[in-house]
């Protein structure tokens, strides 16, 4: 729950999401949900000319199973929040 | 939360894009286009009228597929094809099945050709 928590707080940021069949993608991040889910706006792949069939793509939703990274905007983690959360969690299991 | 009716849907829910012409792109590489008709919480989705898109280099080939059911877990990626944009560069060139595959072969043996190369290259252990 927590890192459904987190990236809750991101919505509305610029990330970008790498997948474990390498294609990176950057967008908005427009919701998440329990599997950690993303749905992702304002598309764009990184490396374009590489997937052609991506071009018309601005809206996509990824699945939560093949993200390999998250990709996030520096000044978007408050570490100390994040920190405190993560001993709060780690104490309750 | 309790209070919501059956029909609202958490936050990442397909049901936006029921009924629009999406991209899914497979765990096996393969990317499929058709019209969301239904989709379920493990991302499992039905396709209607749905084609493969091979595309090779520059060429590229739609394949008729038809109503397709896919397993969630092959699901990489679904997104939502622009009806404004035009869903490949324009200097793409189409061709027939028979080319496709062939031009798919000939890629294939490339890559392999490279990667044999590369193990021998390897084996020698330049520096």
């Amino acid at each position: 729950m927590l890192f459904f928590s987190y990236f809750k707080e991101l919505v509305g940021k610029e990330v970008t999401v790498e997948l474990k069949n390498d294609l990176a993608i950057t967008g908005t991040l427009h919701s998440v949900d329990q599997y950690l889910n993303i749905k992702l706006e304002n598309t764009r792949v990184v490396d374009e000319a590489k997937y052609p069939h991506m071009l018309s793509v601005k809206n996509c939703f990824i699945r939560g199973s093949v993200v390999r990274y998250v990709q996030l905007p520096p000044d978007g983690v408050d570490v100390d929040i994040l920190h405190d959360a993560t001993r709060r969690e780690a104490r309750g299991t | 939360m309790s209070w919501a009716g059956p029909d609202t849907f958490p936050a990442t829910s397909l049901a936006d894009n029921l009924d629009k012409k999406l991209l899914v792109i497979l765990r096996d590489g393969r990317k499929l286009v058709g019209i969301l008709r239904s989709f379920d919480q493990f991302a499992n989705v039905v396709l209607e009228r749905s084609t493969e898109r091979i595309i090779v280099g520059e060429l590229f080939c739609d394949l008729p597929l038809g109503l397709y059911v896919i397993r969630g877990e092959n699901v990489v990626l679904i997104g939502e094809l622009d009806p404004e944009k035009e869903e490949l560069p324009s200097h793409m060139v189409r061709v027939s099945p028979a080319d496709i595959r062939r031009a798919q072969k000939a890629e294939r043996d490339a890559t392999e050709l490279k990667g044999t190369m590369r193990k021998r290259m390897e084996f020698l252990d330049l520096d």
